[in-house]
């Protein structure tokens, strides 16, 4: 199926590809903001992860244990910041900031043993015959694990937030600690679980950058992938949902207009360039005011530091 | 300029000046030194090559020089306030290492007419900065005539980061020799607008492979588009730097810029008292462009007209822009036997004949 020379099938497998970093990221951070911590340390989580997982995986030569150390290693980084901004009650802006220095650094001080080595590849999942349906096949059916587990993500998170008892617990930190604190509910363990949950996606993510995108090891090789998720929760206006069609039409936007300088399109590349910023933008800026019905979408505690003596 | 490196690289530049400039010199008054890279030093390519001339300078002068660096710069207001804290932290000679330094090392320049600055690849001099630059085009000659020689699909996939002078002409290098031994071939290019992206670069490079392309060259630093060349089975070239490790396939040779005896030469200078502001534009001749081993993946008789053509750029017996050549509208540039001067090369806004892309204006 081809439209203007352009592959469309082909296009949409890579749009998956290229959105899942932001994604899992995004998706983290959406559940760390919804407990009322902003953690703006995304970046360094991510490039942490990234780290965590190459070196994990050629290692151990086991792509799936490179995930796991990414994970580890993102989360790690979240506690970091967890500890700092929960228990010892610093801000959280500068905390965060401060965060993704120290990961990028940390990182490549790390990776400096790691540039040039060519990870183990992470295999696509077999669908047997699922695989070899026409256009639902190539675009759905023949992806690696960590494209699902993503998607799956989005799903959990969503029947999280919305139908468990817990997540309106979560939910009920991040909007209002002191209420929470006094119904019995212990709002810094809360938080520090959502910011491991985020950092855990976080790195992840980064990970999926270091073995599947690009794959290998590059000093500062997340090149603000990290802030992009961060403005993709706010966009989306906290709703998981709509963290995804983000996501997805970021990566869409970016890996189309990719394309479609290589097919030669007379379309100015500059405004080529900045479209997946800008439809971004405007797309979920519509959706979000749509919908607003005057109620503020940031949850209300949002990067309020908590104490409980008061 | 690309905002997402620009939101992470104003507050990283903060932590690399602190750490940088920390280094305070302890010996006897040396010759402060002072590099400003748009890359990581870890890129494998553009920054890594330059920090390796300054490692080149440190071991040439020893306690006679201090050196220090700053990476990840974006180009930008932030080079300008890297640039003036250098000055001030008594630097006397500055390096610049990229185009869109510009305006901010001339901005800085006028501000310490005491410190001498040196910008790479930009056109803009004064009493008190110099400016150099690689003939980095003589290296896609090479590249386009391997290119030509070896694409089976007749498409060549170029990898761009900025449309500036020094990466068009080395499209139109590349494009030129490669329509001499094929003339069918056709160049498809992508403009990345980063220097540094590697996700990026990447997904350029697959969006370029899906095209059908099976030859990809590359204007960005990182390594990401020869991973990606290596997964799709076709070949690719080393930028800036050697790249060995993606060799002998997908990286069949490479363009490495030497900057090494450069710098000492110009840090000499400084320490002899006979610095002058003045351009270089050094080449395959002077040895600041060197051509990576040519793999055995290249046939023999395409490896051989490869060095012939080293050989022939090297003695100043051959240019690799001499007519007839059209631009791409058309019109006449060069006539025949008729070599391009190095005032319009500078300035290189247009393609030329036969070249398809669109030219961002």
């Amino acid at each position: 199926m081809t439209l203007g020379g352009i592959d469309l099938v082909a296009l949409a497998a890579m749009l998956m590809v290229a959105s899942t970093p932001i994604l899992l990221a995004a998706i983290g951070e959406l559940i760390a903001e919804k407990a009322g911590v902003l953690n703006l340390g995304v970046e360094g989580m991510m490039i942490m992860g990234a780290i965590g997982a190459f070196a994990g995986a050629v290692i151990t030569g086991s792509p799936a244990a490179g995930f796991a150390f990414g994970a580890l290693a993102g989360a790690g980084m979240a506690l970091i910041f967890g500890f700092l901004t929960q228990v010892l009650l610093s801000n959280q802006v500068a905390t965060g900031l401060a965060l993704t220095l120290f990961g990028l650094g940390l990182s490549a001080l790390f990776g400096k043993g790691f540039e040039g080595v060519r990870p183990p590849a992470t295999e696509k999942l077999d669908f047997g015959a699922l695989a070899d349906l026409p256009v639902l096949g190539p675009v759905l059916f023949r992806h690696d694990w960590v494209v699902y587990f993503s998607l799956a993500m989005v799903v959990a998170v969503w029947l999280f937030l919305h139908f468990s008892r817990s997540g309106l617990i979560l939910r009920a930190v991040g909007e209002n600690h002191e209420a929470a604190h006094a119904l019995g509910y212990r709002v810094v363990a809360v938080r520090m679980a959502a910011l491991a949950f985020g950092g855990a996606l976080a790195g992840m993510g980064g990970a999926y950058l270091s073995l599947v995108r690009v794959p290998q090891w590059t000093e500062g090789m997340t090149a603000g992938a990290g802030w992009i998720a961060l403005a993709i929760v706010v966009f989306a206006s906290w709703r998981v949902e709509r963290v995804l069609l983000g996501a997805y039409l970021f990566g869409g936007v970016t890996v189309l207009q990719l394309r479609l300088q290589a097919a030669g399109y007379a379309i100015p590349v500059q405004l080529l360039s900045m479209a997946p910023y800008v439809i971004t933008i405007i797309v979920l800026v519509i959706i979000s005011a749509r919908h607003r019905h005057g109620a503020q979408a940031a949850p209300a505690a949002l990067g309020k530091t908590f104490h409980a003596s008061r | 300029m690309n905002r997402r490196r620009f939101l992470t690289t104003t507050t990283m530049t903060a932590t690399a000046m602190s750490l940088g400039l920390g280094k305070a010199a302890w010996a006897a008054d040396p010759l402060k030194v002072a590099f400003m890279y748009v890359g990581p030093v870890g890129d494998m390519g553009w920054s890594f090559q330059h920090d390796q001339a300054r490692l080149a300078v440190d071991a040439a002068f020893g306690e006679k020089v201090a050196t220090s660096y700053v990476e990840n710069v974006p180009e930008g207001p932030d080079a300008e306030r890297v640039l003036t804290q250098m000055a001030l932290a008594g630097n006397k000679l500055i390096f610049a290492t990229s185009f869109g330094f510009m305006d901010a090392v001339m901005n800085v320049a006028a501000k310490f007419p005491d410190v001498r600055f040196e910008h790479a690849t930009g056109y803009k001099r004064a009493d008190n900065v110099a400016t150099y630059d690689a003939r980095f085009y003589e290296g896609r000659a090479v590249q386009g005539t391997i290119a030509g020689s070896m694409t089976k699909t007749n498409k060549i996939g170029y990898i761009g980061s900025f449309p500036i002078p020094e990466v068009v002409q080395g499209i139109n290098a590349a494009f030129i020799h490669a329509r001499k031994v094929n003339p069918n071939v056709e160049m498809k290019v992508v403009w990345a607008y980063s220097w540094f992206d590697p996700a990026k670069e990447a997904d350029a490079a697959t969006a370029l492979i899906a095209e059908g392309v099976d030859v990809l060259m590359q204007h960005t630093d990182s390594t990401a588009p020869q991973a990606k060349a290596k997964d799709a089975g076709i070949i690719s070239f080393g930028q800036a730097s050697d790249m060995a490790s993606f060799g002998p396939t997908p990286r069949v040779s490479s363009t490495i810029d030497n900057w090494a005896p450069y710098y000492v030469e110009r840090v000499k200078a400084m320490l002899d008292g006979t610095w002058t502001s003045q351009g270089t534009w050094g080449g395959i001749g002077t040895g600041m462009v060197e051509i990576g081993v040519i793999t055995d993946a290249v046939p023999a008789d395409v490896k051989a007209e490869a060095e012939a053509l080293i050989a022939s750029i090297g003695a100043g017996t051959y240019h690799p822009f001499t007519g007839p050549l059209n631009k791409q509208d058309g019109s006449a540039w060069l006539a025949e036997g008729e070599v391009a001067d190095d005032g319009v090369l500078s300035g290189m806004n247009f393609f030329v004949e036969g070249i398809t892309a669109q030219m961002p204006q």
